[in-house]
């Protein structure tokens, strides 16, 4: 069969030396998904710097204003002018304001007249504004925040204590790993979202419940996989020489077989990156996130769900499907580069969705 | 075999003992239903006549146990909101549930394996790209927001599909895509880096040296052994689809358990909250039991390991 992967054995004979190169580099090393990280991150850190506008600065007379390249869309009338426009009736236009697009009208005449279906985009909100009026761009950078500091927290606490009790688990075996693990298999088995749900609803949305809950049920997915490590690390030789020359149990976990575990535990990290931004933004949608007005991802995509009547033509579909892109661009990257540095770190990890 | 149905059986039942815990303990935590269910007119008199038909003035540990056997018999409560018994409203709708996730779950094989198999077979073509581009959507993109774009183009702009209910026989569409597209795309990727490393094998090569047409190899041979992996991960993905509802039936105005389950968390109505999630739960560590059962039964080393 043919295993040429990205055409080693026969090389393209229609890409030129050059272009080949410049694919092979993009192949080989994951610019765009690095690229796009670095972005999140820095959005998320200087976030008060480089956005636009205040994030939760309402506009009553600016709402669901489209992104900037939308053309004001406009529809011509014909309106019978009248003295006073009855509501109901055919299509008709005071005296007044007819004269203001054409001074000759008289009650009775037909005029044609422009109706605004949607207004056209403008610099002032690049993404367009939601149905308060807020800034979208700006809403998502600040989202961003939510998103990395949920995930950062989550994931060092969640890892300290999965790392821990995953080097005992494997370390001492017998009934300590036998109970570590049987904990590990329950919450691993627990429906996670409906539990997270329940339990931020029951004990109040925000930020820290939100990342209490989410660390619960993350951490046994680190201790699965550092007792693995474990379990082969600890019966090498070098293990046994430290034990010789005098270290302590403490000092041969974390000096000895910890730094072995590093390069799992961080391809185990960038996986669960992902997986900890998505629970967020759906806890978020569901309405169980961090409570409004603060922009969230999940949050700002269930905002716009309400105004898709009317779809391209005169519908906001922008507000729900920016805030949805930078999700999926940021997952999308975490999940690629999860899988570059499997591939480079720590091959045997390939079984391991 | 016996020891490792016994073992995962154990696991089912403390895991559904743990929810139903969590779930107590959360439901006494949110505060006194009786606050709920007395008006500002009610009398002290009134107070104590509801605790003692709800049970509340026993002990914590006691109100546990009365609530496990009251559930173990079907009995989960009243429902705060519907004012009928929680087990009536669930069984109502179930049947939506059910329906939209073995759909979805249809979708995530019907899809995932044939585009599994193909993209390996023909490696770098056309197909692998679309499947590689199905796939990575799947695993990234948010279901809520894969529905909502879903909405947006096949119901709004198009109007080809029904956006939300389910009141027509292709209602179903739109919610089983959105829910079944995240599985399809994990199948999709387990099958065909499975058919790779089977493709690769040495018994495979044999067959090949033996004159065996490549189209028997790939059906015959090749074709059955990836098919296990994504078997693994049907119990994930059944147990899964059933918390995924949560989402797309929330998007979609189904009307399942996954929004009855929304809404009475909005309405504080814990009893059938309670209710639901339990449900749930069943669901899901059900699906879990019999698929390990069935790998189990079907590779024998997953039952020494």
């Amino acid at each position: 069969m043919a295993a040429d992967v990205g055409g080693v054995l026969t090389p393209s004979k229609t890409t030129g030396f050059r272009l080949s190169g410049i694919y092979y580099f993009f192949r080989r090393w994951p610019v765009i998904p690095v690229f796009l990280l670095a972005l999140v991150l820095f959005a998320g850190v200087t976030a008060p710097l480089i956005a636009p506008h205040d994030p939760n600065l309402q506009s009553l007379t600016e709402r669901k204003q489209p992104p900037f390249w939308y053309s004001a869309k406009t529809e011509t009338q014909i309106q019978t002018v009248v003295q006073r426009v009855l509501p109901g009736s055919a299509p008709q236009i005071s005296l007044s304001d007819a004269q203001k697009i054409n001074p000759a009208a008289q009650i009775g005449d037909t005029i044609e007249v422009e109706q605004v279906l949607r207004p056209g985009g403008s610099t002032k909100f690049l993404l367009g504004s939601d149905q308060l009026g807020r800034d979208i761009l700006s809403r998502i950078i600040y989202g961003a925040r939510i998103s990395l500091l949920a995930a950062a927290v989550t994931l060092v606490v969640g890892g300290c204590v999965g790392v821990l009790l995953g080097l005992v688990a494997g370390w001492y075996g017998g009934l300590v790993d036998e109970a570590v693990m049987r904990f590990v298999d329950i919450l691993l088995a627990i429906p996670l979202v409906l539990i997270a749900l329940v339990m931020v609803a029951t004990l109040g949305a925000s930020l820290t419940i939100i990342v209490a809950v989410l660390t619960i049920f993350i951490w046994p997915r680190f201790a699965r996989q550092l007792r693995g490590e474990v379990l082969q690390l600890k019966n090498m030789d070098f293990v046994s020489l430290a034990r010789v020359a005098g270290a302590s149990t403490p000092r041969i976990l974390f000096v000895h077989i910890f730094p072995g575990t590093i390069n799992t535990l961080i391809v185990v990290a960038t996986l669960q990156v992902g997986i900890v931004i998505l629970l967020e933004a759906t806890l978020s949608f569901l309405g169980a996130g961090v409570p409004p007005p603060t922009a969230t991802w999940g949050g700002m995509v269930s905002d716009g769900r309400n105004y898709l009547a009317g779809g391209f033509t005169t519908g906001s579909w922008w507000i729900s499907t920016f805030p949805g892109i930078a999700i999926v661009l940021t997952v999308m990257s975490l999940n690629l580069f999860g899988d570059w540095l499997r591939d480079k770190l720590d091959p045997r990890l390939r079984q391991i969705e | 075999m016996q020891k490792y149905l016994v073992r995962r059986l154990g696991l089912a039942v403390v895991t559904i003992i743990a929810v139903s815990l969590i779930i107590f303990i959360m439901s006494r935590a949110s505060g006194d239903p009786r606050h709920i269910m007395l008006d500002d007119y009610s009398t002290d008199e009134d107070w104590e006549r509801m605790g003692q038909v709800l049970g509340l003035d026993k002990p914590y540990w006691q109100q546990y146990l009365i609530f496990l056997r009251d559930a173990v018999q079907g009995d989960l409560g009243q429902s705060v909101k519907e004012g009928r018994p929680v087990t009536d409203v669930i069984l109502e709708r179930l049947p939506a549930t059910l329906y939209l996730g073995l759909t979805a779950f249809a979708i995530s094989l019907l899809v995932g394996i044939p585009l599994g198999i193909l993209s390996s077979i023909k490696r770098g073509s056309l197909i692998d790209q679309i499947g590689k581009i199905v796939a990575m959507l799947g695993q990234s993109a948010p279901p809520f927001w894969l529905g909502i774009m879903l909405i947006i183009f096949f119901a709004v702009a198009w109007e080809i599909l029904p956006p939300y209910g389910w009141d027509d026989w292709n209602s179903i569409v739109l919610p089983a895509v959105t829910l079944g597209w995240y599985y399809a795309a994990a199948n999709l990727r387990l099958v065909r880096s499975a058919m790779l490393d089977v493709l690769d094998s040495e018994y495979i090569k044999l067959a090949r040296a033996k004159g065996v047409p490549y189209r028997g190899v790939v059906l015959r041979h090749a074709f059955r052994n990836a098919l296990i992996p994504p078997l693994t991960f049907a119990g994930v993905t059944l147990g899964a689809l059933v918390t995924g509802s949560l989402v797309v039936e929330t998007v979609f105005a189904w009307p399942g358990l996954g929004k009855l389950a929304i809404d009475a968390l909005f309405a504080f109505d814990y009893p059938l909250l309670q209710g639901v999630v339990i449900v749930f739960t069943l669901l899901y560590v059900l699906a879990a039991f019999s698929v390990d059962v069935l790998y189990a039964y079907i590779d024998p080393r997953i039952r020494y390991a």
